[in-house]
């Protein structure tokens, strides 16, 4: 499951970097850093996949909710960052981000994603999903997805952050983030980012966490040096 | 009495409020319904007179009455629409709007607004499209093409069931179409409050209509803001047409397709496979 992961943001991340060396040929700046917590996190729910013996035998360890995954250090996982002020108006990137149902879960849990950009879901699964973008800025839409369907290509007009949700597996929860700027990242397991070519100017940085919300830190990149910023979110159990 | 009078004071309080903000806005919104235009501000008197108290002065579905009505009444700040004969995830026609007014939504607390004039009507759907600024920004989806419906065979009745099992349309509506499936009792709205599947042993009208045509409709273009998907991708216009002639021997109707399925069924029981999860249904 997780080499599934890792294999996933992988390829995200080289898409990603990809994209920005076809935008600023120059190598630029890097923004890294770390998201941790402070205070206590709430505990994952474990997901009962019983009623769908096809997706349940995927998983040799039970499935948790992941709507606030930590890891060792207080590292939070899954948290967006990107440059939400600052950065020029990069061209859409071709390349589709790529959205999988797998084992009854959303991989990645956090897709993002730039405004216009297509968007390719797959469904892996011997089992019927339902895809149900719960978007208010962008028009909502419900598809049903059967098996061996091809995927479905789309794309979102606007800035928004999406929930996303099977209806047939109620467990199921993800997230569409899209975003006018192709500098982003998610991070991984051990809460790190890093965003790679950034030109010189003034940024806003925002992370954004889907129960904890946004935070934002200003920084500014004069050269091509390694500029690194780290954020606490203040968890609450519930 | 005393309530009523309140009532009356804090409409009249809002009128004076939606009237100063409706300046502002510059409404010119229009409504389209075969030859005839509806005015939104036309439109924005019949709302207040008989839509308001569910739909709220502001169109969220936050009226007064909306605390005691399950269902909830439709938020029109969304713009999202389950009766429509456009794709999923597209603004509906003004005559989809027009239409689901004047039908009614059977098994809630929206009734069939037959006894307003068709002017009244066209006019409260201008109104309507005030409350979100997608009626502006986009354009209403193309309306899908529903080819003539083919003989209700039980050839097609019988492929219909084999889609209704490969679609997995039982795991809400439940094998039988009792609304008991089992993801039924998690279903919820986009608004997460609970909603059940139709089931179809009550043998109501569907909330989008009646006909075989609003049924092909309903799952080809998806319930928006529902858990109903749409099958559009999925199945080609033969296999839509035999799903719903599978779908209507479900229902306890006098129906053509009921008639020829129970002529079958009792000399071929035997011959289906259970609906449900593979290994056993249920």
């Amino acid at each position: 499951m997780r080499a599934q992961y890792v294999a996933v943001l992988a390829t995200l991340a080289l898409g990603g970097s990809a994209t920005m060396v076809h935008t600023t040929p120059s190598a630029g700046a890097t923004i890294s850093g770390k998201v941790t917590y402070t205070g206590t996190p709430p505990k994952m729910k474990p997901i009962d996949m019983a009623k769908e013996p096809s997706c349940a035998k995927q998983h040799a360890t039970p499935v948790t909710t992941e709507n606030v995954v930590t890891g060792s250090g207080n590292a939070l996982r899954y948290v967006v960052v990107y440059l939400s002020a600052g950065d020029q108006a990069s061209s859409t990137p071709g390349e589709a981000a790529r959205y999988d149902q797998k084992g009854c879960q959303y991989i990645p849990h956090v897709a993002v994603m730039q405004v216009d950009q297509p968007l390719e879901i797959y469904n892996d699964d011997q089992t019927s999903h339902n895809i149900h973008p719960l978007a208010k800025v962008n028009p909502e839409w419900n598809k049903s997805q059967p098996i061996g369907a091809p995927p479905i290509h789309t794309t979102w007009a606007k800035p928004e952050f999406i929930p996303v949700k099977c209806n047939v597996h109620p467990w199921m929860h993800g997230w569409f983030v899209v975003l006018t700027t192709s500098r982003h990242a998610v991070t991984g397991p051990d809460g790190e980012f890093s965003i790679t070519g950034v030109p010189p100017g003034k940024y806003t940085v925002t992370a954004w966490q889907e129960q904890f919300l946004s935070q934002t830190q200003d920084v500014t990149i004069s050269g091509t040096e390694t500029k690194t910023i780290d954020f606490v979110f203040k968890a609450t159990p519930y | 009495m005393r309530l009523h009078a309140r009532v009356v004071a804090l409409v009249s309080g809002l009128t004076v409020l939606l009237s100063a903000a409706g300046a502002a806005a510059g409404w010119a919104q229009e409504s389209h319904i075969g030859s005839l235009t509806g005015h939104a501000a036309a439109g924005k008197k019949v709302y207040r007179r008989y839509c308001i108290l569910c739909h709220g002065p502001d169109g969220d579905g936050n009226g007064e009455n909306a605390l005691w009505i399950d269902p909830k009444p439709r938020d029109f700040t969304l713009a999202v629409f389950k009766c429509r004969s456009t794709p999923s995830g597209t603004l509906p026609t003004d005559q989809d709007v027009f239409d689901a007014m004047t039908r009614g939504f059977v098994t809630t607390n929206m009734p069939a607004w037959l006894p307003l004039t068709h002017q009244n009507r066209a006019d409260a759907v201008a109104y309507i499209k005030t409350f979100s600024p997608k009626w502006s920004s986009l354009k209403p989806g193309a309306p899908i093409t529903i080819p003539p419906e083919p003989a209700a065979t039980i050839e097609s009745m019988l492929r219909g069931r084999g889609l209704f099992q490969k679609m997995e349309c039982w795991k809400c509506h439940g094998p039988a179409g009792h609304g008991d499936g089992q993801s039924a009792k998690t279903l919820t709205d986009n608004k997460e409050n609970p909603i059940p599947p139709y089931n179809f042993s009550t043998g109501s009208r569907f909330k989008c209509g009646a006909t075989n045509r609003d049924l092909y409709r309903i799952f080809m273009t998806g319930l928006d803001g529902t858990p109903m998907p749409s099958f559009a991708d999925d199945l080609k216009p033969a296999d839509a047409w035999d799903l719903v002639h599978f779908l209507r021997t479900l229902q306890p109707l006098d129906t053509p397709e009921a008639a020829i399925w129970k002529a079958w069924l009792a000399s071929h029981a035997r011959d289906l496979k259970p609906i449900g999860p593979p290994g056993g249904g249920q």
